[in-house]
């Protein structure tokens, strides 16, 4: 017999959360933000919070290089530049390209998919309101000493922080305690949105729509998903190690009581090595939307480029210690890795021959998604190609800790990764905006951007080869480095102007944009079937799918020599009864706001400061965290049904 | 429409994983709680073995397999038989093993590289 | 006979539910979590520069009977979810009351195991057996001690009725976590304890 519970008590509760929910409900206002649960406005935030992350990063990006302009140019002084060093590599990692993929995800997964939501809209909620509060929680450290003298105090170990310059004993200061709690909170976002999208990929997928004939950019998310929910515990307990060393003097890397401070490397990498494919996968994935629809044919070798990506996946975990050959592990584990980490080059050059055989007889459109699309297999193939040298062991014991692996990394992120990004951006945010971009700016930007990019990070081949190191926050003249290092400086300006050249447009383009209506580019796939920008349930009636490239195939049927031929104007193709229309959604139940995810959100980053400051906290985190996750659970996912 | 619906529409497209399942659920009974029973004997049992072996002064390779085989039966039967792996869908062992044997090889790889010892 | 719930006719792509697939994928992740630890731990094993060691702590009888207890609590786990997909909703609150006590048991064999190693000169920051033993088997405890809340949950939100036949998937999930959470002790338990240096 269940227990009565007095009925004043329950019902005011109640009462309570629904009044707030009601609130939440209305589609305007900051609180229908705060407590959304819709994936498209998840999206939103994270895109508008990863840009602002991009400029604080590029900013440090150019006082690092206004440093490096010429030698002892005394802008930045060894220390400040160190730290400023760190958050860069940080923040570009971690704060921008992992949330710009994540903006995607949750901007176009449900909608290519034809389903209205994610599996888990709160739990998607929460990742974005932890990854804010990591990365306001990592940024505080800047001030966490006397900024207005020129004291940093945020972290200086480098992105990848090595033992033994990580221990308390050479880095006392707070620096390293912000930046091991920030990525560790960042963590929990990224492994909350890994499970989130598996679930939804493999389970909301609208009839018809089986694995292969998923987008591919659907493909590359769920790869990505399984990467990250794999890889992200390793670095966690990389982390926890770090932050017990520090804070309660354990020895995970501690020499005097015979720990190896190269476990931290092997920890880092383990996770690293899974987490630049988590970095790259997706923005192949939106390069392999973009050039089939701006050459009107489709993606050449489909199984091929989603079989190579899935073979990537597996890869990236057996070639780690390509990170470590220069530390005295010796010749049969230098050779091994060496092997797998050619290998890898292998599922990577598949995937950019199919691209190229896609755009081969194409009618190209050389719009600006495509131009960055057509940029990024450019540039990623060069920083595909000088990763084959670092593969090659003698040749990376020169390279190692030089400029040329500096010159490496951005060609195949930057180049690769933040240009796909922006192939995304042009392609896809005037689905949600209902404006397109104009596209003289972004060819501008594009331009600009292309040999800004070619004329910071080309040289640095060379000075690297020359012997520059990295991280030095300057250098004495005469040793052959100085013209290069002007030309990278001249060339992250040019980024810069660019940079403002896309904000330029894009703030233009919401005021003035041409509208883009439902399908702009004679898209192939179901997010251009629904209006720009869509209702809140996504579809009016969730499609059936029966080939790949649906929408595609909706439109257009073939000739004798397989050339499109536009279906006839109101003929369903074989399909009737599916047609697009979306007469207002009325009786479509999406899930309901929630304010628990903020909540149990905020508990991390207080948990976070208490272990740095004043251990009461990290009980007070705790309870806002438990209170938190209680409410969640307890709550109905949608209004009317029983927790 | 929905999946169902799609389905009852005679939708040929759509993977019948559902089928999979019902047909998997009938060819083993499930267990009831007599079997859970037992099978929570048999685990003392293995769990009193693994204890006594420790204690025979074996050879240490000798002691080493037999502590693994016999730890490892405990675990398949908690996996297999509590956590009901053996009668449910494929794709959740697949998740699972997945996970388990990507953590044993990255590690066994790891271990040989530091130079550490599994045992 | 009652068939598991998640394995029931369901509107996904799979037929599978979503949150019982979600719990499959933490605990797959989380082999990777416990992997590391015991990795570390492995890699550390014989390397401590001074003592004292696991062999001058260990009482090996005294952890057999705690993970015995553990194990009795899988069983009485499963039968709390055999009961609930029967509809035996008060056979579900004792099974759950019962393994929720059988861990907090493990929970004080473990705090007073820890209070005695203290005792004999074991810390965190003692030696390298110190640091990998208290945090392998720290966050085990952890993850056990979560478990116990999630099961004193659903045995408070049961008390109000809130948890009938058709609702066992809940009781099927928290029975995942808590079996997870004694596998991995099976496995500390053999290369931890019974496996010395």
């Amino acid at each position: 017999m269940a227990t009565e519970w007095p009925q004043t008590r329950k019902s005011g509760l109640a009462d309570a959360l629904r009044g707030a929910r009601e609130m939440a409900d209305q589609h305007y206002g900051i609180w229908s933000w705060i407590a959304t649960v819709d994936h498209k406005r998840i999206g939103i935030m994270y895109g508008v919070t990863a840009f602002i992350f991009f400029l604080t990063g590029g900013i440090e990006a150019l006082l690092l290089r206004t440093q490096l302009i010429v030698p002892h140019a005394g802008i930045l002084d060894a220390d400040q530049y160190n730290r400023i060093l760190t958050m860069h590599g940080t923040t570009m990692v971690f704060l921008v390209i992992m949330p710009l993929s994540a903006t995607f995800f949750n901007l176009m997964i449900p909608l290519m998919i034809g389903a209205r939501d994610v599996a888990f809209p709160r739990l998607n909620a929460f990742s974005y309101w932890v990854f804010l509060a990591g990365g306001i929680f990592l940024n505080v450290s800047f001030f966490t000493k006397n900024v207005f003298s020129g004291e940093l105090g945020a972290p200086d170990c480098g992105w990848t922080c090595y033992s033994t310059l990580s221990s308390k004993a050479f880095s006392p200061g707070h620096g390293v305690d912000f930046w091991a709690l920030g990525v560790q909170i960042l963590g929990i976002a990224s492994l909350a949105s890994g499970f989130n999208f598996i679930v939804t990929i493999l389970n909301m997928r609208a009839p018809g729509m089986t694995l292969f004939r998923m987008p591919l950019f659907v493909w590359m998310t769920l790869v990505t998903s399984f990467l990250l929910i794999f890889a992200m515990p390793v670095i966690a307990v990389a982390l926890f190690e770090l932050i017990f060393d520090r804070l309660f003097n354990a020895n995970f890397f501690n020499p005097d009581k015979g720990g190896n401070p190269l476990l931290w490397q092997h920890m880092f990498w383990l996770f690293g090595h899974p987490e630049v494919y988590i970095l790259i996968l997706p923005a192949m994935g939106i390069v392999s939307e973009i050039l089939p629809t701006f050459s009107r044919k489709p993606l050449f070798g489909y199984p091929f480029v989603v079989f190579s990506g899935i073979a990537i996946g597996f890869m990236s975990w057996g070639v780690w210690v390509h990170h470590m050959y220069t530390t005295g592990l010796g010749t049969v584990a230098n050779s091994a890795f060496g092997i797998s980490t050619i290998l890898i080059g292998v599922p990577t050059g598949v995937k950019v021959l199919n691209w190229m055989a896609t755009l081969w007889g194409g009618s190209l459109n050389l719009k600006a998604p495509m131009m960055f699309a057509v940029g990024f297999v450019a540039m990623f193939t060069i920083g595909g190609l000088s990763g084959v040298t670092h593969s090659v062991v003698p040749s990376d014991y020169q390279q190692q800790d030089t400029y040329y692996v500096v010159a490496h990394f951005h060609y195949v992120l930057f180049g690769g990764a933040i240009f796909a990004l922006f192939a995304g951006f042009y392609y896809w945010v005037p689905k949600f905006t209902g404006k397109l971009l104009d596209d003289r700016l972004g060819q501008i930007h594009f331009w600009l951007m292309l040999i800004g990019f070619n004329l910071t990070f080309f040289p640095m081949h060379i000075s690297g080869l020359l012997g520059m190191p990295r991280r030095i926050s300057t250098y004495s003249e005469g040793q052959g480095w100085d013209f290069w290092n002007l030309l990278s400086t001249i060339g992250a300006f040019t980024i810069a102007t660019s940079i403002l050249v896309f904000i330029i447009n894009f703030i233009y383009s919401l005021r003035r944009g041409e509208a883009a209506g439902h399908d702009p580019w004679d898209g192939r796939t179901l997010e251009w079937t629904i209006p720009s920008p869509p209702p809140h349930y996504n579809f009016e009636k969730i499609p059936v799918v029966h080939a790949r490239d649906p929408f595609w195939h909706e439109k257009y049927t073939e000739d004798a020599e397989g050339r499109p031929i536009p279906v006839v104007a109101g003929a369903a193709n074989g399909h009737e009864g599916e047609a697009h229309e979306d007469p207002g959604g009325h009786g479509i139940h999406m899930p309901s706001p929630s304010y628990f995810p903020l909540i149990a959100a905020l508990g991390f980053p207080i948990m976070a400061t208490g272990l740095i400051y004043d251990y009461a906290l990290v009980a007070v985190g705790a309870a806002v965290l438990f209170v938190g996750i209680y409410g969640w659970a307890l709550e109905p996912a949608t209004e009317g049904e029983e927790a | 429409m929905t999946l169902a619906e799609y389905r009852g529409r005679g939708g040929a497209e759509v993977p019948r994983d559902d089928q999979h399942v019902a047909e998997a659920a009938h060819v083993e009974k499930h267990p009831g709680p007599l079997e859970y029973a037992q099978i929570g004997s048999i685990l003392a049992l293995i769990t009193g073995v693994e204890v006594a072996i420790y204690y025979l002064g074996l050879a240490h390779t000798l002691l080493v397999v037999g502590l693994m085989v016999l730890s490892a039966t405990k675990f398949s039967m908690v996996v297999l038989w509590f956590m009901h792996l053996k009668f449910d869908h494929r794709l959740f062992s697949t998740m699972f093993i997945l996970g388990f044997i990507l953590a044993l090889s990255v590690f066994t790889v790891a271990l040989a590289t530091v130079g550490g010892k599994l045992v | 006979m009652a068939q598991a719930v998640g394995t029931a006719h369901l509107e996904t792509s799979t037929g599978l539910d979503n949150r019982k697939l979600l719990m499959w994928l933490f605990l797959g992740s989380e082999c990777l979590f416990f992997g590391s630890l015991i990795a570390a731990y492995l890699l550390y094993r014989d390397r401590s520069v001074t003592g004292p060691y696991p062999g001058d702590l260990f009482d090996i009888p005294f952890t057999s009977v705690s993970a015995f207890v553990l194990l009795m609590s899988s069983v009485s786990m499963v039968l709390a979810l055999a009961a609930i997909q029967r509809g035996n909703v008060r056979g579900m609150q004792i099974w759950l009351f019962t393994t929720a006590t059988l861990g907090l048991l493990f929970l004080s064999g473990q705090a007073f195991e820890f209070t005695e190693f203290n005792h004999e000169g074991l810390s965190l920051s003692t030696n390298l057996f110190g640091t990998t033993f208290f945090v392998l088997t720290g966050f085990h405890g952890a993850h056990v001690t979560i478990g116990v809340l999630i099961l004193l949950s659903l045995f408070t939100v049961s008390l109000q009725g809130r948890i009938q036949q058709k609702d066992s998937l809940n009781i099927e999930l928290a029975g995942l976590y808590w079996h997870f959470v004694d596998i991995v002790w099976i496995v500390i338990f053999t290369l931890v304890y019974l496996i010395q240096p």
